[in-house]
């Protein structure tokens, strides 16, 4: 245990080997890891959990940690060295706690560059545990931590205490272990003023995010070019065009192959193993790694919770605090691990509409990938009067005006608090890149295990649905509210069905109408409302989780509301 | 003396104050005195952002952004 953003996680990875992302911002671990180490030759389970600075908790993920400890057998508290007053709190309470534990002073590497000398020996004789410096990146100390394990110890001397009576102990103890050499005031200082002051700050935010999803483009669309195309064309088309041969014409060709007999397009045939493969692996997984790249470099810099303070403002007139960026971010990649950021937020209130916010107007790297597919497609090019980015930053236009619109409202009529911001500002760290390239691959590791199951059970679901008729049967009952409502053509039903569980196949669908079906302006609304109708499966499955079952309704509720409103809006703007 | 008492919302940019006291619930004090912030503390303000937004602080050689709301609930004595 220990505060937030001290290395607890590595340190969990170096005593069990299990790999565990760390971040330099609070609560990257907003649930615990189990992993099991050997210990005396045995083998015993060791908990990570989440970050927090005290036993008395404030919101969901701390609650998570003050739980886990009341089941421990051993502490192990995680102590950023370089910040010994402040970690020393939580070290505190744990000791009231009459637990056995020993104490890795983390970040010791840290200390010598700042000019700070702690004696651990004497916070050791002070607090009556084993303390360990360690340097969990590289490994150091880890050995010793473990040998240590055996002697940790719940010391008689420390009595449960008010507040003061702790911060009074505390300042006791550093006076007599901690000296401090005056410090000059070094680059880094210099940048940590100069990205947080709003005059500097601000332009510099900007200029960060926009290189960051320009690296993600560029990264992702080489990944495509020079890896994933060449490895579908060359590799896998041969194959699967034999096998559509052995196949022969029926019903297993349309659910696997396509839908038509004929030559295959990855993107058009909508079969299981043609498009329901191509879509997520060759069009979504490449931005999906070089989004979490970049995204893991800037977490590891700690430079988010200052973009946090600078956005506080207007996430506070959302009903949030600037803390509310985080699940955006982590959103714009995947959905999920944005829905589960939430925790972070400290009321019901909150949670509920960053939750509803995501899942209307956050699209996830699989949504905006098909979006730049769509309007980039030759066939739909050869309709447009002006560039695609044109169209394309209508959409994204849109969605960001509604993410302020929909959130100034429900702040409005949501009941509940809204906690101000209330956050530590790390000092920049120097991303270590092993640690980066590991964290990426960690997440990525994540995505295909558990987001990429959740997208094949959509494919399997709607193919089967689509091969009993039940969809053309919705699309049906639709089509003449989409002319009514939104003015598109009544085929649009069926794109918009589908898309409630393959937005792959939404956009196949539309590429498989014939050229000028659409207008441009109507391929602007399509999209938009693909993007904020339902997330997809595993999205919602989180949110059941996260929100319960009234809540999720209600979010439900309010993105179909909203999703109707703005369909209806964007077609009395633009057609 | 009595001068000399203002929120800390109000201490300008670059200077320091003493915690006098604090003036909110006890959900408030007990988050603020997890991170050390607590009647005694000595607290300088690092950046203010513009339109009622938050302050970033310095604490114990730790840097936190604190809500313009909390800290208005926060007197400091001015030292410096």
């Amino acid at each position: 245990m220990g505060n937030p953003n001290v290395g607890k996680s590595v340190v969990f990875s170096r005593l069990t080997g299990a790999q565990v992302i760390s971040s330099n911002y609070p609560g990257t671990t907003v649930d615990f890891s189990k992993g099991k180490m050997r210990l005396n030759n045995e083998t015993v389970e060791i908990i990570d959990a989440p970050g927090t600075y005290s036993l008395e908790a404030s919101n969901r993920a701390e609650q998570v940690a003050s739980d886990i400890m009341k089941e421990a057998d051993v502490v192990i508290c995680v102590i950023d060295a370089t910040n010994l007053e402040r970690n020393l709190y939580l070290c505190l309470e744990l000791l009231e706690q009459n637990i056995p534990m020993v104490i890795a002073l983390n970040l010791w590497d840290e200390t010598k560059h700042l000019g700070i000398h702690i004696d651990e020996k004497k916070l050791e004789e002070l607090l009556e545990v084993p303390v360990i410096p360690t340097v969990a990146l590289t490994g150091e100390g880890i050995k010793d931590l473990v040998e240590k394990i055996n002697d940790a110890s719940s010391p008689e001397k420390i009595k449960p205490t008010s507040q003061e009576g702790r911060w009074i102990e505390i300042g006791q103890t550093i006076k007599q272990v901690e000296h401090v050499e005056h410090r000059h005031h070094t680059i880094r200082d210099t940048i940590s003023d100069i990205t947080i002051k709003p005059l500097t700050g601000l332009p510099i935010a900007i200029a960060i995010i926009f290189t960051a999803f320009w690296f993600v483009r560029l990264i992702g669309e080489n990944l495509i070019s020079y890896i994933f195309e060449p490895l579908f064309e060359q590799v896998y088309r041969p194959f699967i065009t034999s096998f559509a041969d052995t196949l022969g014409e029926g019903f297993l060709y349309n659910f696997l192959i396509s839908q038509t007999y004929g030559t295959i397009d990855f993107v058009e045939s909508l079969g299981m193993i043609t498009t329901g493969l191509y879509v997520p692996i060759a069009m979504v997984l490449p931005y999906i790694v070089a989004f979490y790249f970049i995204l893991s470099l800037l977490e590891d810099t700690g430079y988010l919770p200052r973009l946090a303070t600078l956005v506080d403002n207007i996430f506070h007139k959302l009903g949030m605090h600037g803390y509310g960026i985080v699940p955006v971010f982590l959103g714009l990649g995947c959905n999920v691990p944005g829905m589960l950021a939430t925790r972070t937020l400290e009321t019901r209130k909150q949670r509920f509409i960053a939750a509803t916010l995501l899942s209307v107007s956050v699209p996830c790297v699989a949504q905006t990938s098909l979006i730049f597919a769509m309007f980039s497609d030759e066939k739909i090019q050869g309709n447009l009067s002006y560039a695609p980015i044109i169209y394309i930053l209508m959409v994204f236009t849109t969605l960001l005006c509604l993410y302020f619109i929909v959130g100034y409202i429900l702040n409005r009529f949501i009941k509940g608090e809204s906690p101000e911001i209330f956050l530590e500002i790390p000092s920049y760290r120097t991303p270590h890149l092993k640690t980066t390239l590991k964290k990426t691959w960690m997440r990525i590791k994540w995505f295909i295990k558990d987001a990429v199951p959740w997208m094949f059970f959509g494919v399997f679901l709607i193919n089967i649905l689509y091969t009993i008729g039940v969809i053309q049967f919705l699309a049906e009952l639709f089509k003449p509210l989409m002319n009514t409502l939104f003015g598109l053509p009544g085929e649009t039903s069926i794109v918009l069905i589908s898309g409630f569980l393959r937005k792959d196949l939404a956009v196949g669908t539309l590429l498989s109408f014939p050229a000028g079906t659409f207008s441009s302006f109507q391929l602007v609304i399509i999209a938009t409302m693909l993007t904020m109708f339902f997330p997809c499966v595993a999205t919602f499955a989180v949110m059941i989780k996260e929100l319960g079952i009234k809540d999720m309704l209600r979010s439900v509720l309010i993105m179909i509301t909203v999703a109707t409103t703005v369909g209806i809006i964007l077609r009395l703007i633009l057609l | 003396m009595e001068d000399n008492l203002i929120p800390l919302s109000s201490l300008k940019k670059k200077t320091t104050g003493k915690i006098t006291s604090i003036d909110g619930g006890h959900q408030i004090k007990k988050r603020l005195q997890a991170m050390g912030i607590y009647d005694g503390t000595y607290v300088s303000v690092k950046t203010k952002q513009p339109f009622h937004g938050p302050l970033t602080i310095e604490v114990r050689g730790t840097q936190m952004t604190i809500g313009r709301g909390m800290a208005n609930k926060i007197r400091v004595e001015v030292i410096e």
